[in-house]
Order: structure tokens, then C-alpha cells, then sequence
């Protein structure tokens, strides 16, 4: 796992994927918090609940190549041959994206900073507010894990992930016109922003850990299935 | 005690309705080399994908050293180094992080450096340790490809056509590398060149339609199948004379004249007889006796193709006396003497050769320009 881990970590430096993503990161977080800050709050969590869309729209740019590209150069034979289990080559991957996805915030922990030179800040909100942003990039990393398991192009795959990000984003607004219940029920229930927003709202509730965690590990699992499933096509 | 490295056992996999390998079983003993010989799409890169644990079989088991793939997949394949048709390469990283990855995941406990070094002064990378692979040449990236398959010392190296993309002078070299790594690694390599298995290893499994059809030493392959070898001679001397003195000669069962080659200067493809004895010293004598010289004078070696036309003869002959040989069945050999007419497509004497070689089902085909004297 760790061979695959620092590989994947150089390959993002190597490539642009690495710095655009957490330009991207830093760019918005930045943005938003300027904004708070010409408004006096020491709050982050308005930058947090901001930073949902833009970790939508991002994370398929870092996800995209993890496990097309191997496909495309064939160097699946070289991984899929060594002594390693199929879930240390996801496991790596997937850890190696969510290292990049936490320096793409490490900007708020200097905002943290910047506050804390006019008033102590509120550490364990902050720190509420980076598990939500974590645990929602876990379960959206595991899903872009999975489409780009899917195909041998990292474009397909990226432009599938943006539509299930999108899916993800408007999920709350469907459930808000249809008007039948269970639907209803079903889009609360499995709606990120609902369940992100507790976070950044300074409600910690077990049940949006376990659900962002197991959204992880159910992906997680199925990109494992679909590597074990092409041995057998 | 000879210890069975490979062990494979009625290996079939089924792609859809395409069987691409069917029923194929074989053993490699440590530190044999063993040559996997077909055409493209034989079954080959199928089976070494089988045999690595890449694709699973749709039925079947392969054992490294007793270890079944399948169910010790760990044990298994840290004895194998494995060489795809396409070499595993990352392109954006270099020659040295490359193999450094490659000795993490393959969980090497050798030490290192010299373990790397050791391998890139074998297979010659070492003035490209520190570029990145995508600039390298097809013939690098194929070496760096071998340098990957060797990393950890395995006792089994799979080599899926390790020649191709080398210049002559690296061929040379890659073969003298594999039979020196033959002395204490067990090799499987596959190919569709017969000269390269014929020089480097020591048994040569002929693969195609997924199903194996023979299974011998390269001595014993071509002097079982070149028992009734037939000749080309280049004669100066009267045309029809050369022929019927040919047709007298004892053990010749006909002669072709290809046409003139030069002025008064015939060739002719003489057949001898089944098992017959060498005919060539009584030919000579023979001419020599009415001062026709002889210019030229070889028996027309098998190419890969005739050999497997052989082969698929043997099969489709053996299978109308319901001989219930092994390498009998029917629909993998009937779509094979079309594809081997492509190879056929070079030059006007070996399309001559080809067919006369392959006398025993269309004898009595002739070619527009073939004269029967």
C-alpha cells in the first residue's frame, strides 16, 4: 500500500493535477474568506459551508486518473501481478488523494491564525468544520475512485464524476418539488449537503460520520470488486 | 530431484463464444526454458495472463512452485517476474524512481541498491537510469521492462515476446541475457519467431487456437516434421533432359520446374519420397555425370508457417482416422490455412515451396506458373 501511496502522491506533483487542485482550494477558500473577514466574523464555517460546491467540482479533477490511467499504460499488469491484495492498491490511491485534497486546506489553518492575532478562535469548531470537509472528500474521492475504475479514460471518467457531483448538488432541490414522501425521505436521508451543512452548522452527530465513512468503504469495496471482476471478463 | 516449477492443468478461457484457450495443460521443470510459439492471437499472452494470475482461467489450475495462483496468490506470484506484451511503464517517472516503486511493491528484502544496480548492468539501462521513461526508445523501454520482471530475484520469469522492438544487436544480447537467467531461473517466453526459440530455449510449446499442438524439443520439431523435406536446385542445362534425369533418380517422387533463373539456368523443386534416404549425393553425381552444373542446392527449410501447417495437417489428418490424439480438433485447425496465406504473400518460390511442402491434402492444386514437366 505504501508503494502504491508514494507513488501516487509523485504523480501528483509530477503532473499539474497535484498543483491545480490545490490552487483551486486555496483559491476559493482564500476568496471566501476575505469575504468573512471584511464582514469581521471568526468563524470559519462560513468558508467551510462555501467550499461544498468547490470540493464538488474539484474532486473529479483529482480522482480522474487514479485508476484510468493504470488501465491506458497497462501498468495494471505490473500491480495486479506483484504480491499485493487489490484493496492495498485502492487503499493507496485513495489515501494518496485525500492527502493532496487536506494541503488543499491547510489555507484555512493560516486563516485560523490571521484570527487568532484579533480574537481566540473557536479550535474545536474548526476542527468540526475540517472533519465534515474530510469526511464529505472521503465519500466523493471513493466515488471518483470507482467511475475512473470504470474506464481506460481519464476524460470519460472525469466528466462522469462531474455529472454524479452535480447529481449530488441538486439532490436537495429535487427533494424540495417532488412531493411524494418516501422519495422525500430518501433524498434527506442520502443528501451529502444536508449532512455536510450539521457540520459546518457546529453539529456533531455520529450518524453523518458513520455515513460519510461507510459511503467511503462501500465504493471503496466496489472498485475493489471491479479490478477482482476483470480477471474474470 | 527434478522439482515442477509450473504446473498447469487443463487451462481453458472462454472470452464470450471465443474459446481462447482450451484445454491446455503443461509442466516446466526448474531451470528449463520453455518457448511459447504462435501465431497472434494463439492463446499466448492468454495463457501467460492465466499463468501470472492477471486474468483468471474460466476453468483450470496453475501451481508456481505448488502454490496455486488462485489460492495463494501471495506465495505465488512473488515467484514470478512478468514481462507483459506492453511493458508496465509509468511515463512520467524515471528509470530509477520506476524501479524504485517496483522493489516497494513487490516487497523485495534484497538490499536495494546494488540489487538495482546489479539488474540495470544486466539488461544495459544504466546510461538511462536517470531519464524519464517517455523519452526513452521502444528497445529501453522494452529493457526496462525485463529490469522490472527481474526485480526480486524470482525463481519464474513469464516473458511475453521479449525481443520485440530491439534492434539485431540488442536481440542478441537479450537472448544471451535470458539463457544465461535460464541457468537458475525457470523461463517461460513466448514468440512467433521459430530462430529465437530455436536459439534460446531448450523445450517449445506451438500454440494456436488456444490449443497446444505440440510439445518437443526444437531438434525434435523440425527433424520430425522435415522427414520429407523437399529440395531446390538451380540447374544449367537443358530443361526437359534435367527433369527426367531428376525423375530416375532413385527416392524422387516428382520434380517441378519453377522456370529460368538465368540463361539456360532452371530452378526445380524436387520431392522425394516419404522417409525416403538423402537423395542429394546421387543427384550431384548424377548431374555431375552429364556436366550440368549445379549452382544452387538447399532443402527448403520449415518456416514457422510450414510447421504449423504440418502441424494442423497432422491434426486434421489424424482426426479423419478418428485417432483420438490429443492435438485433434476440428475447428481449431480449419480457419488456419487461410491465415497462414498471408505469410505466403512474399515471393513467387516460397508460395512454391509452401504448397509443395503441404503436399499431402492439395497435391493436386496447381499454380498458374507452376509447370509440371
Amino acid at each position: 500500500m505504501l508503494a502504491i501511496f508514494k507513488r501516487e502522491i509523485r504523480a501528483y506533483f509530477v503532473s499539474p493535477i497535484g498543483y491545480v487542485v490545490i490552487v483551486l482550494f486555496l483559491l476559493f477558500s482564500g476568496y471566501f474568506f476575505s469575504f468573512q473577514y471584511s464582514l469581521g466574523s471568526p468563524d470559519l464555517s462560513f468558508v467551510f459551508s462555501q467550499m461544498f460546491s468547490i470540493v464538488l467540482f474539484v474532486i473529479p479533477i483529482l480522482t480522474m486518473r487514479l485508476m484510468s490511467e493504470d488501465k491506458r499504460l497497462k501498468v495494471d499488469q505490473a500491480l495486479l501481478t506483484a504480491p499485493i491484495r487489490l484493496s492495498s492498491i485502492v487503499l493507496g490511491k485513495f489515501f494518496a488523494a485525500m492527502v493532496v485534497f487536506l494541503i488543499g486546506f491547510s489555507g484555512t489553518l493560516v486563516f485560523q491564525l490571521i484570527i487568532s492575532a484579533y480574537v481566540s478562535p473557536n479550535w474545536i469548531v474548526y476542527f468540526g468544520n475540517l472533519l465534515g470537509i474530510l469526511l464529505l472528500g472521503s465519500a466523493l474521492i471513493s466515488i471518483g475512485i470507482f467511475v475512473s475504475s470504470l474506464t481506460e479514460s481519464q476524460m470519460v471518467a472525469a466528466v462522469a464524476s462531474f455529472a454524479i457531483s452535480l447529481f449530488v448538488m441538486l439532490l436537495d432541490t429535487f427533494a424540495e418539488i417532488i412531493n411524494i414522501s418516501i422519495v422525500k425521505k430518501i433524498a434527506d436521508w442520502v443528501s451529502f449537503l444536508g449532512r455536510y451543512e450539521a457540520f459546518t452548522n457546529g453539529i456533531f452527530d455520529y450518524s453523518n460520520v458513520v455515513f460519510f465513512l461507510s459511503f467511503a468503504a462501500v465504493f471503496l469495496f466496489l472498485t475493489v470488486r471491479m479490478l477482482e471482476k476483470k480477471r474474470w471478463a | 530431484m527434478v522439482i515442477q516449477m509450473i504446473e498447469v492443468e487443463h487451462l481453458y478461457k472462454r472470452y464470450g463464444n471465443i474459446l481462447a484457450v482450451d484445454d491446455v495443460s503443461f509442466t516446466v521443470n526448474d531451470g528449463e526454458i520453455l518457448g511459447f510459439l504462435g501465431p497472434n492471437g494463439a492463446g499466448k499472452s492468454t495463457t501467460m495472463n492465466i499463468i501470472t494470475g492477471y486474468l483468471s482461467s474460466t476453468s483450470g489450475t496453475v501451481k508456481i512452485d505448488g502454490y496455486d495462483i488462485l489460492e495463494n496468490p501471495d506465495q505465488a506470484k512473488k515467484r514470478i517476474g512478468y514481462l507483459p506484451e506492453h511493458p508496465p511503464l509509468y511515463l512520467e517517472m524515471t528509470v530509477k524512481e520506476y524501479l524504485n516503486f517496483i522493489f516497494d511493491l513487490k516487497k523485495v528484502r534484497f538490499p536495494r541498491k546494488p540489487h538495482i544496480e546489479e539488474i540495470c548492468r544486466l539488461v544495459r539501462i544504466e546510461n538511462v537510469y536517470n531519464r524519464l521513461i517517455r523519452n526513452l526508445s521502444k528497445g529501453y523501454r522494452q529493457r526496462v521492462g525485463i529490469a522490472q520482471a527481474l526485480i526480486g530475484n524470482p525463481d519464474v520469469l513469464i516473458l511475453d515476446e521479449p525481443t520485440v522492438g530491439l534492434d539485431p544487436q540488442q536481440i542478441i544480447e537479450i537472448r544471451n541475457l535470458i539463457k544465461q537467467l535460464g541457468k537458475n531461473h525457470t523461463v517461460i517466453l513466448s514468440s512467433h519467431i521459430l530462430s529465437e526459440v530455436q536459439a534460446v530455449c531448450e523445450r517449445v510449446i506451438i500454440i494456436a487456437k488456444g490449443r497446444i499442438i505440440a510439445d518437443d524439443t526444437p531438434e525434435n520439431l523440425s527433424r520430425n516434421l522435415s522427414t520429407d523435406h523437399s529440395l531446390t536446385a538451380r540447374i544449367a542445362g537443358p530443361r526437359a533432359d534435367v527433369a527426367n534425369l531428376l525423375k530416375t533418380v532413385p527416392g524422387v517422387k516428382a520434380v517441378t520446374c519453377l522456370g529460368a533463373r538465368e540463361k539456360g539456368v532452371f530452378e526445380y523443386i524436387i520431392e522425394p519420397f516419404e522417409n525416403a534416404r538423402d537423395i542429394r549425393p546421387i543427384i550431384f553425381e548424377r548431374l555431375a555425370q552429364r556436366h550440368w552444373p549445379l549452382l544452387m542446392f538447399k532443402s527448403n527449410e520449415l518456416t514457422l508457417e510450414q510447421i504449423f501447417l504440418r502441424l494442423m495437417d497432422n491434426a486434421e489428418n489424424n482426426k479423419q482416422l478418428f485417432k483420438p490424439v490429443n492435438e485433434t480438433k476440428s475447428e481449431a485447425l480449419s480457419g488456419q490455412a487461410a491465415e497462414s496465406d498471408e505469410s505466403a504473400e512474399k515471393s513467387q518460390e516460397e508460395a512454391l515451396s509452401l504448397s509443395t511442402d503441404n503436399q499431402e491434402p492439395d497435391s493436386g492444386q496447381t499454380l498458374k506458373d507452376k509447370e509440371e514437366v
